[in-house]
């Protein structure tokens, strides 16, 4: 909408590199074919969705007030960027940054589009990414030139391709690390930017890098290719590989990676990269988007036979020198420091100093430097910020500054006797908050900020717990200090909520015949080793209640932990079913009818809605027999997941079926009180009456969770493993969920 | 050179304290349509220091109460292009920020909101058309002159221009003596 877009290719003429700009020129040409209607809105959404041109929320043209569903009527009308989204509509643009190194000039130029084309801010991502926010779709292509020629390019940011290449923000410098996966991390997303093989995935694809085994950093559990850094002897010499794992993932079930190989040596890294991609473009499922994810192409064909699959593949690649090339170039790359290091001062610090210092700071490898990481409330922060951080860049160290996926940035190589310099200028900005990566430190997605999928306001809910910690935080008990907190505003998982001590996703309930925002309690999942483990499900508790959860349960685990005990080891002893007997009060409608505090979300005075409709009223209704099968259904689960604790895999696996058989009943017995219990019978009136008429719909997942159902169904007297009952049960948690949200759709309840 | 995209910040008294009411009061500005723009959404940036406050996302322009450089004012963004000229773009963007504030002041719940109309700071958000640079401010100058002189009276105000090359093209007007924007408006009409 700027009317300066015209003249970005002549202001930076000569100042972006040529292949890059080319992409953009087509982009843009691409841009005004969809503007005269010779271009398909589908074809144009994938394109800008490749290019990091994304959607935002109420971008179909509506959006609730409160009281109504409002239209909104854009000056170009009917013209659409994509399927049921408005030309003129905002939307977002992710940039990537590889393994999050970025330059001086990079910062710079990002807080410049912050402040022209965005809200003035710009927002760190749980993937090292940037996002701006409140974008015109007609401003992308200056902004991408803009970013191109300080050597960004947001190609492949979005849609189904590699997406950024994460990588440990202290690899170089880390004393745990077995060696710098920088180089390699940044050959890799060389390598594969534009790649043929990695151009026909049926949904997108997320490399990690990690420089050790035991730390959080590199989060390769939960990725699809995953490169753990390791060595081996080999004639005496020592050799450079990876531990490589496929087939992880968070999203709606969150599936451990598989291992690959125990060892990659370095210069096979690309190429077996380039064989796992040609196996998934081949095999990977390409229509049901529900199942697309690496991770479900390696569950069903196993490990062993992906592993072979690729060794086959490997075979047939045609040699590319770049292979080594890359890598080499990379290498070549050191970083270094720009002062001498030294030691802490003798003299007091500024006030303040001591207590971001404790928390803060992280000894390099390198004598005498330490690595300070700046923590961004909610991952935001402004231009003039940026600014700032930029001269503490410059002025300290030579451009190392990096960001990390728990949305803040660290600066690496700064000697330890500028220390209380360097905090002084970040806390003068507003950039010297104490508590990274503790509990105060809360990550968080976008959530119904801006995410079309979002169910409840995470960052309204991060804003009000990071409020309320961080007037606590200096009273906390050491072991309370060092839990996080990650919050997602759906099941899809991009607060990586699956990875924490205490962790939330957003769902909906109704009460009292209202859709009352919540959030699924999800409790005892492992940061470190790569996000070793995930946390289970407990309890679903209302929005506006989760301060007091977190209050509560950390409460419990400093009464009642043991001697070192983590919290996820208090959670696993614990055991789900008294964790859920803490919170089961805070679950209740309120005592007075007349309290409506829980039927809006954090930071939104608006009456909530799913999905931006309005819910139907019912006066009178106590509790509808369909509330109360979900309530069993859900129940159900529960007891699956308990089972499952115990060691009865196979009873685990078939209550949690049977869990989603008696919610889908739950809802046909709404059109056919006669319905039997026999499961076929049940199924087959569900298909027709939910599932073939999309009323058992989600607006973003399609047919996702119905699928659960039918797949499992399908595989009934199987015998199950401990891995496929706990991703069933999960599954069925999701099933119970979007039976809620049909529910409350239909926006009918039938007095008991 | 043609001046578009227009900021104008209106600073007025308050603390950080009258952010809070602002996100039901502009979820009803949505609502209610006040404003001649298409309002979409408000997006609320409190927990950020010195930050844009609370922010009325419009298709063609924002208003927020915003605190950059911990200086709280209602400023307005224009986003989309205006016709006309520089003087017509100048007067339209001040005369929205102007509403604005009044709109504001006579909202119950914000507490202690207040434009004194010393100082109104005026930038342009477009580096393309605007760089921070001398060339800039030799074209803009005789635009500004024709502005102030009419939105305060020749010789009622200084004019003090953003000297960081880094930060957008900009200026700060500061008038000799208060006025009040009902009396800003009526200038601009006259």
């Amino acid at each position: 909408m700027k009317v300066s877009n015209s003249l970005s290719a002549q202001k930076l003429a000569g100042k972006i590199p040529e292949a890059l700009g080319r992409e953009i020129d087509i982009f843009e040409t691409e841009l005004i074919l969809r503007k005269q209607g010779k271009l398909e809105e589908r074809v144009f959404a994938e394109t800008r969705l490749r290019r990091g041109a994304y959607g935002q929320r109420y971008d179909n043209g509506q959006r609730s007030d409160g009281a109504r569903v409002q239209e909104m009527r854009y000056p170009s009308g009917d013209l659409t960027k994509g399927p049921m989204t408005m030309w003129d509509a905002p939307g977002m643009q992710r940039i990537k940054v590889p393994g999050g190194g970025l330059t001086v000039d990079q910062l710079e130029t990002v807080a410049q589009l912050a402040e022209e084309y965005s809200d003035g801010i710009a927002h760190v991502t749980t993937r090292q990414d940037f996002q701006l926010h409140y974008i015109h779709i007609e401003d992308t292509p200056a902004i991408m030139r803009r970013l191109a020629a300080v050597g960004i390019t947001t190609r492949e940011a979005c849609g189904n391709s590699v997406r950024n290449i994460t990588a440990c923000p202290y690899a170089g410098v880390c004393r745990d690390e077995v060696f710098d996966v920088t180089p390699y991390a940044q050959a890799s997303f060389r390598f594969l930017l534009g790649h043929p093989d990695v151009q026909n995935f049926g949904r997108k694809f997320k490399p990690a890098f990690s420089g050790c085994a035991q730390h959080a950093c590199g989060l390769t559990n939960l990725h699809d290719i995953g490169f753990i850094a390791t060595t081996r002897q080999e004639n005496g010499v020592e050799k450079r590989g990876f531990v490589t794992v496929v087939g992880g993932g968070l999203g709606a079930v969150p599936y451990n990676a598989k291992l690959l190989d125990s060892f990659v040596p370095v210069e096979e890294m690309l190429p077996i990269t380039q064989a796992v991609s040609r196996v998934f473009a081949r095999l990977g499922e390409k229509k049901n988007r529900s199942r697309a994810r690496i991770k479900f192409l390696v569950q069903d064909l196993g490990i062993e036979k992906f592993r072979q699959l690729v060794a086959e593949e490997r075979k047939t690649l045609p040699y590319d020198p770049r292979w080594t090339e890359l890598v080499k170039d990379a290498e070549a790359f050191q970083e270094s420091a720009s002062r001498p290091g030294g030691e802490l001062p003798a003299a007091l610090g500024p006030e303040g100093f001591d207590r971001w210092a404790r928390t803060n700071l992280r000894p390099q490898k390198q004598d005498g430097y330490t690595v300070a990481t700046v923590a961004l409330p909610l991952g935001d922060i402004t231009a003039n910020q940026l600014r700032a951080l930029v001269d503490v860049v410059r002025k300290y160290t030579k451009d190392t500054v990096r960001s990390t996926v728990e949305q803040n940035f660290v600066i690496r190589w700064v000697s330890r006797k500028d220390l209380p310099e360097l905090y002084q200028a970040l806390d003068a900005v507003g950039l010297g908050d104490p508590g990274a990566g503790a509990i105060v430190d809360i990550v968080t997605c976008p959530g119904t900020d801006t995410c079309k999928l979002g169910i409840s306001s995470s960052r309204g809910l991060a804003a009000e717990l990071h409020k309320r910690l961080t007037e606590k935080q200096f009273q906390f008990d050491q072991a309370v200090e060092n839990l996080h907190i990650k919050i997602s505003g759906c099941f899809n998982s991009c607060g990586q909520h699956h990875v924490c001590d205490l962790g939330f996703y957003g769902v909906s309930r109704k009460m009292g015949g209202f859709a009352v925002p919540h959030f699924q309690v999800v409790l005892g999942g492992e940061w470190e080793h790569n996000g070793g483990t995930y946390g289970t499900p407990i309890v679903a508790v209302p929005s506006k209640r989760i301060p007091e959860v977190v209050s509560r349960l950390t409460e419990k685990y400093v009464l009642m932990r043991t001697e070192g005990e983590t919290f996820k080891d208090f959670a696993k002893r614990t055991g789900k079913v008294q964790l859920k007997a803490m919170l089961e009060d805070l679950t209740k409608p309120p005592a007075d009818p007349r309290d409506r505090s829980l039927f809006s979300d954090w930071g939104d005075p608006r009456e909530y809605t799913l999905g931006d409709m309005g819910t139907g009223e019912c006066a009178g209704e106590v509790v509808s027999p369909v509330e109360f099968e979900l309530a069993a259904a859900e129940r159900e689960v529960f007891e699956a997941q308990v089972a499952l604790d115990n060691g009865k895999i196979d009873e685990a696996g078939k209550t949690a079926y049977l869990s989603m058989v008696h919610g889908a009943r739950a809802l046909v017995k709404l059109m056919n009180p006669l319905i039997s219990d026999d499961p076929d019978q049940i199924l087959s009136e569900f298909k027709t009456r939910y599932f073939d008429t999309q009323k058992f719909w989600d607006p973003f997942a399609g047919g996702k969770f119905a699928n659960y159902l039918f797949d499992a169904h399908q595989k009934v007297g199987q015998p199950h493993t401990e891995d496929s009952s706990r991703y069933l049960i999960d599954e069925a948690q999701l099933f119970i969920d979007a039976a809620h949200s049909c529910y409350n759709q239909l926006g009918t309840t039938v007095t008991v | 050179m043609d001046f578009q995209h227009l900021n104008v910040k209106l600073f007025v008294d308050g603390t950080e304290a009258a952010l809070e009411p602002l996100v039901p009061i502009f979820h009803r500005w949505i609502q209610n349509k006040p404003l001649e723009e298409l309002l979409l959404d408000v997006a609320d940036y409190r927990h950020v220091y010195d930050g844009p406050g609370v922010i009325l996302i419009g298709h063609q322009a924002n208003y927020s109460l915003d605190n950059t450089d911990g200086r709280l004012g209602i400023l307005y963004n224009r986003k989309a292009g205006f016709e006309g000229t520089n003087q017509d773009r100048l007067q339209q963007a001040t005369r929205a920020a102007l509403v604005a504030e009044q709109k504001l002041e006579t909202e119950e719940k914000v507490p202690g909101i207040h434009f004194p109309g010393k100082e109104i700071q005026l930038v342009i958000n477009d580096r393309f058309i605007a760089p921070n640079t001398l060339e800039t401010r030799a074209a803009f100058e005789p635009e500004l002159k024709s502005f102030g002189d009419k939105l305060f009276g020749a010789g009622n105000y200084s004019a003090v221009y953003e000297s960081d090359p880094r930060k957008r093209f900009g200026v700060t007007l500061t008038a000799s003596r208060p006025v009040s924007a009902q009396e800003l408006l009526a200038n601009l009409s006259s």
